[in-house]
């Protein structure tokens, strides 16, 4: 088990080198970063200044090494246009990105959950492909439109909720729905695919044969098993989503990491941008060797196969 | 030559038909039992967008002579035949836009499906057929690619080299392979055991040989399918970069770019503006789900139940 947890552990960290030289060597490629936050005006020996002062003028080895001495250490350098340094920045905005992947899992677990337990136990009735026509059409309908029509319908129309920003529960509705809804839809399947499973499994068969109540075997028996992996997709999912909303973000005006990230694309505040990406890769990186770790514990047979 | 199916025994006809024509029965039999809604949809889409030039009423990028700007659509009050479906801030008529946004849609998520699945799939049998180090790098460099959301990937690599179509195409390639080289790469390890591939290394054949005449056709069903499922989020993606700024520049007639031009009115109540482009990506995107469900459980029979 321990030579398990060290050999992912090995690998989680050269993902993380992999993908922060990726980013680094991207940002570095495309463009020069002084020439385009300075006025057309400016001289060549301001510029030259500027690229010592952030210390651009140094080969891309000895940048990339200070970089990572910096990330080690939970700095993630300073941010050119906001003239502070990043890892304040982001820290500031995570929590309304938790709250908003938070909401928008709880909306996915609400939706998909129930819809697919139902249809996974009237398999192949009207109930069924009810829920597979609302499976097909969260994976078809992109998010950002659902939240512009939500937009349209709730805050034009009925004006019953705040368009954009933050506050309380009502700005937090239409984000967290326009979000959730794709993640919904493979909520659904996961959770009809995996009850049809533990349905088909012998322990079920008992259980019916000793003559208990559909409920009972189902509630008790099916559900508790047949939910392991969809709570494991669900925390998966919601790390994703505190990282991945930033279309939603800029459309509901929602002060997270992921309007962070746009501004940041737009005035080539390279810092920014950076750590914004690879607090993302971290995230995402770690959620899944928890969960590889979890699964190892739980299942024996993953730690001797892998 | 017609074809009668069944009809291969009967005495007047050599037993041996011509390959193609049996080629063309299969076929025929396959197109029998597609689903037809699907197939409309996307047959549709597909005509719309090669003719375009043809159907559409007006130039997509120019006003329409004598109309107004944000003109409703044809059956409100106010609305005209000359642009059906109105126009937009500019004066250019929404169903022209419309139609030639089709074309710009399908070639971006078959072309980008194209780079993902092509990149994908022979780095997947690199990986799975060389093994060792090279199948190490390939999928460190993998995992370290899926560490991102695809999204914020995308985003970003778009904003850093610029926006046009065909930027968007190989953007949205190298952010999708992923998928194929990690699904490729375990069925080439199973492959790769089989007597036919051992036979075929011992009777002396390249490696090159053995992966073209022999790996390469047993993993291309898979390939397929995971295009078939790539197509409609590559073309959610493009919708997403362009809606963002970073993706089909204007004036050309992407959905995306659509409703990101929609924005600022529909707090004024032009949800005609919002609501066409939406519907038009959740059309071809629902096209090409229900397809790849059906392909799917053609070419996969074990995926049937789930």
């Amino acid at each position: 088990m321990m030579s398990f947890i060290l050999r992912r552990l090995l690998y989680s960290v050269v993902t993380l080198l992999i993908l922060s030289m990726t980013i680094f060597l991207i940002v570095r490629l495309t463009g020069d970063p002084v020439a385009l936050m300075a006025e057309a005006s400016a001289r060549p020996e301001d510029l030259e200044r500027i690229r010592h002062q952030w210390g651009l003028d140094r080969s891309w080895p000895a940048q990339y090494v200070t970089f990572m001495e910096n990330v080690v250490k939970g700095e993630l350098g300073r941010s050119f246009n906001y003239r502070m340094p990043v890892s304040e920045l982001y820290f500031q905005r995570l929590p309304n990105s938790l709250t908003l992947g938070i909401a928008a899992t709880l909306i996915s677990l609400l939706i998909g959950v129930p819809a697919g337990i139902i249809s996974a136990v009237k398999v192949n009735t009207w109930w069924d492909n009810v829920a597979k026509g609302v499976a097909l059409l969260g994976l078809s309908i992109p998010g950002f439109w659902l939240g512009l029509v939500l937009i349209l319908v709730f805050s034009v129309w009925l004006r019953w909720l705040p368009t954009s920003g933050a506050g309380d529960w009502r700005h937090v509705v239409m984000p967290a729905l326009a979000l959730g809804w794709y993640f919904a839809a493979s909520m659904l399947r996961l959770t009809r695919s995996s009850m049809l499973e533990v349905l088909g499994s012998e322990y079920i068969k008992l259980a019916r044969l000793k003559g208990l109540p559909d409920i009972v075997v189902i509630a008790m028996h099916a559900f508790k098993n047949a939910l392991i992996p969809v709570f494991t997709l669900a925390g998966v999912n919601m790390v994703v989503m505190v990282n991945a909303a930033v279309i939603i973000e800029v459309i509901f005006a929602w002060p997270g990491i992921g309007r962070l990230l746009f501004e940041g694309i737009f005035q080539r505040d390279f810092p920014l941008v950076q750590g914004v990406v690879i607090m993302a890769g971290f995230m995402i990186v770690g959620i899944n060797l928890v969960v590889d770790i979890l699964y190892a514990l739980i299942d024996p047979r993953i730690r001797l196969t892998s | 030559m017609a074809i009668y199916p069944g009809s291969t025994v009967s005495g007047d006809r050599p037993l041996a038909r011509p390959k193609a024509a049996g080629r063309l029965v299969a076929v025929l039999k396959a197109a029998r039992e597609a689903p037809l809604l699907a197939v409309v949809l996307l047959g549709g889409l597909v005509l719309v967008a090669i003719f375009a030039d043809v159907i559409a009423p007006h130039d997509p990028t120019l006003p329409v002579k004598g109309a107004n700007v944000f003109d409703p659509p044809l059956w409100m009050e106010g609305g005209s035949s000359v642009t059906p479906l109105g126009t937009d801030f500019l004066g250019r008529d929404i169903l022209s836009r419309l139609i030639h946004g089709a074309r710009v849609s399908l070639i971006v998520g078959l072309m980008g499906t194209l780079v993902a699945g092509g990149l994908g799939t022979a780095l997947g049998i690199l990986a799975g057929y060389l093994g060792g180090w090279v199948d190490q790098i390939i999928m460190r460099v993998t995992d370290a690619w899926l560490a991102l959301p695809a999204i914020v990937f995308a985003i970003f690599l778009a904003a850093m080299i610029g926006p046009s179509m065909w930027n968007i195409v190989v953007i949205l390639g190298s952010v999708y392979w992923t998928r194929y080289a990690r699904v490729i790469r375990g069925e080439v390890l199973t492959l790769r055991e089989r007597d036919f591939v051992k036979l075929a290394e011992i009777a002396g054949a390249s490696r090159f040989r053995v992966i073209k005449r022999h790996i390469l056709p047993n993993v291309m069903n898979t390939a397929t399918v995971l295009a078939s499922l790539t197509v409609g989020v590559v073309i959610i993606a493009e919708a997403s970069l362009s809606f963002l700024g970073v993706g089909v520049p204007p004036p050309q007639p992407a959905w995306g770019l659509m409703l990101s031009e929609a924005r600022p009115t529909l707090m004024a109540g032009q949800w005609w503006l919002t609501v066409f482009p939406g519907l038009c990506i959740l059309l071809i995107v629902l096209a090409t789900q229900l397809f790849g469900d059906w392909l799917r459980v053609r070419l996969d029979p074990q995926t049937r139940n789930l």
